[in-house]
């Protein structure tokens, strides 16, 4: 047969080292991201000055006034207290709802899953590309902030980079074991509960705005299961020290936990929707 | 069939305690135009979806390229193009940035992607949108994007699932053009619709299916040589009357069927026919005298027709 420019017969296959699946997956999340990425980017620095000089700073004022304050929050001012868990909450936000509504777009409402796995890509490689788009994602927000707190003395350390790479893991933390879930879902009817009822309660009592010894003990055993309070102590702890190595293994550990989970979950869930 | 691109053999899909495909037997040459007729429901997108490597099969067997689709199906999508029945297309991206990124998924380097993108918006005639959304594309538009990305790599098969529906008429024929000229190319076409004239048009073989099973299999000719006879009498006698008139024209022609709004007569020589029935002093409403279709055949093989 000849060589025909449309039907391709008989023509050019080249050979280059093959791209992983996974980063095939990326490139289309990053074409879309693109076309959003300075408004996402500056985002990601007004944001946390906003909470900061709200939060951090309008009620650290009342809060360092008080006589136990500095006992309670382990001899650091509230700014940095607070600030320091911004970086996990802000990837923990971040990677919640890009791993829900966006998701759930590529199979239900675009069907772009459908047509990359109708290609040589496996379920496993959209999950696990998808995975590296929120790795990204929350990679930015998270710098963001790092940013913003090199800025203030308070929270000025060497110890942002890593706690960049901490609050990242929280992210995916929520983000992989979100996105097996929403694999599972033919609609979006239960998102708003989960964010309002799952993410925000978080948000509000898993350590970032007081630390969870303030809590009734039985909540607190609530805060130890959460995959945001180890990512907040983590963060806190590589930005401000004073955190012993056993406990950062064991909050290191949690995080895995919910990484690889998800991960795993995510690897069945997707095969599951999209190889029917 | 030695060398055939599918070959199928008691092909099952179950869902649950639902069979949509119930042991189909398929062989597919190269270069074929192969078409699945029947209404919706009858297991066409199933199969196609088997043929596709995206579904499993639940039993059977099943080659595609000589290879297994239960072990092979990375190998087999490589090689295969798919237009699905409801266009996939990013809609936020431009058309070249869907073409170039469907490109990916393949492995094909950005600069091929591209060179290639520009030659197939060149045969769907959509150059000059290259750079527009695909939102605001027609719907004819949208689903040349998605012929024009199904050729990204330059595949060896090409699965269409219900290529037209939807389209208005005009679209549809641009299309048809554009197939015909993929399957005059050498192309191997495999297509799935419950439009009869669609399958005369592009199908040199075709199967009819009805509830998972293939009811009948040839070309488009020779179905209608066998099952139904050169022409057809369409008479009118107004709502309600059609069924009580059926025994009134009975032993015209060779076969009649009632429809809930007509009655037809299946003849080798429809005006005779008509004839016949004025001689019996019946005076339709509306008498039209036609070619037998693809249509005829599958109310003959299933009692029921194709768009209801």
């Amino acid at each position: 047969m000849t060589s025909d420019a449309v039907t391709g017969h008989g023509s050019r296959r080249t050979w280059h080292r093959p791209t992983p699946g996974p980063i095939r997956v990326w490139f289309r999340e990053i074409t879309y991201f693109r076309r959003i990425w300075k408004a996402n980017v500056l985002a990601a620095f007004v944001q946390p000055i906003l909470y900061l000089l709200g939060v951090g700073v309008g009620i650290g004022v009342l809060v360092d006034e008080g006589p136990t304050s500095a006992e309670a929050l382990g001899g650091v001012s509230y700014f940095a207290f607070y600030a320091t868990a911004l970086l996990a909450t802000t990837a923990m936000f971040t990677a919640s709802s890009e791993a829900l509504w966006p998701t759930m777009d590529g199979f239900m409402w675009s069907h772009a899953y459908s047509a990359m796995v109708a290609t040589p890509i496996e379920p496993g490689e959209v999950a696990t590309g998808l995975a590296i788009h929120h790795a990204t994602r929350t990679m930015i927000g998270a710098t963001g902030v790092a940013v913003v707190l090199a800025v203030f003395p308070d929270t000025r350390s060497w110890g942002l980079i890593p706690a960049v790479g901490a609050a990242m893991l929280c992210g995916m933390a929520f983000a992989l074991p979100l996105a097996a879930w929403t694999a599972t879902r033919t609609s979006d009817i239960s998102f708003p509960t989960i964010m309002r009822f799952g993410i925000v309660p978080m948000f509000l009592f898993a350590g970032a705005f007081f630390p969870i010894s303030e809590l009734p003990e039985w909540l607190q055993k609530f805060a130890w299961v959460t995959p945001l309070w180890h990512g907040i102590e983590l963060c806190r702890g590589l930005v401000l020290g004073g955190l012993g190595a056993t406990e950062a293994i064991a909050h290191l550990a949690v995080l895995l936990v919910f990484v690889v989970g998800g991960w795993v979950a995510c690897q069945v869930t997707f095969r599951r929707r999209l190889r029917p | 069939m030695a060398d055939a691109l599918i070959h199928a053999r008691g092909l099952v899909k179950r869902f649950g305690d639902f069979t949509a495909v119930d042991g189909i037997d398929i062989d597919v040459a190269p270069g074929e135009a192969f078409g699945f007729l029947g209404p919706n429901g009858a297991g066409k997108t199933s199969t196609m979806r088997m043929i596709g490597c995206v579904s499993p099969m639940s039993d059977g067997e099943l080659r595609i390229f000589g290879l297994d689709a239960n072990q092979d199906g990375r190998r087999i999508r490589s090689r295969i193009g798919v237009v699905p029945q409801a266009d996939q297309l990013d809609n936020e991206l431009t058309v070249l940035e869907n073409l170039v990124i469907y490109a990916r998924y393949f492995d094909i380097g950005r600069r091929a992607a591209k060179e290639r993108a520009a030659e197939l918006l060149e045969f769907v005639q959509l150059t000059d949108r290259a750079s527009s959304q695909v939102e605001p594309l027609s719907g004819g538009q949208k689903r040349r994007v998605s012929i024009a990305r199904s050729l990204i790599n330059e595949p060896d098969l090409l699965l269409l699932d219900e290529p037209t529906t939807g389209l208005d008429p005009q679209a549809r024929h641009l299309l048809w053009d554009k197939l015909y000229q993929l399957k005059e190319r050498g192309a191997t076409l495999v297509l799935t619709t419950h439009f009869m004239d669609e399958a005369e048009q592009l199908c040199d073989r075709l199967v009819v299916m009805d509830n998972g099973a293939i009811v009948a299999e040839g070309s488009p000719a020779s179905l209608i040589a066998q099952y139904s006879t050169r022409e057809v009498l369409e008479v009118r006698f107004g709502q309600g009357r059609n069924e009580a008139l059926a025994t009134d024209v009975g032993g015209i022609g060779e076969r009649i069927e009632v429809l809930p709004d007509r009655l037809l007569i299946y003849a080798s020589d429809g005006e005779a026919a008509l004839i016949e029935v004025h001689a019996r002093g019946l005076v339709p409403e509306s008498a039209l005298v036609r070619r037998s279709s693809l249509e005829d055949v599958f109310l003959r093989l299933t009692g029921r027709t194709l768009v209801e």
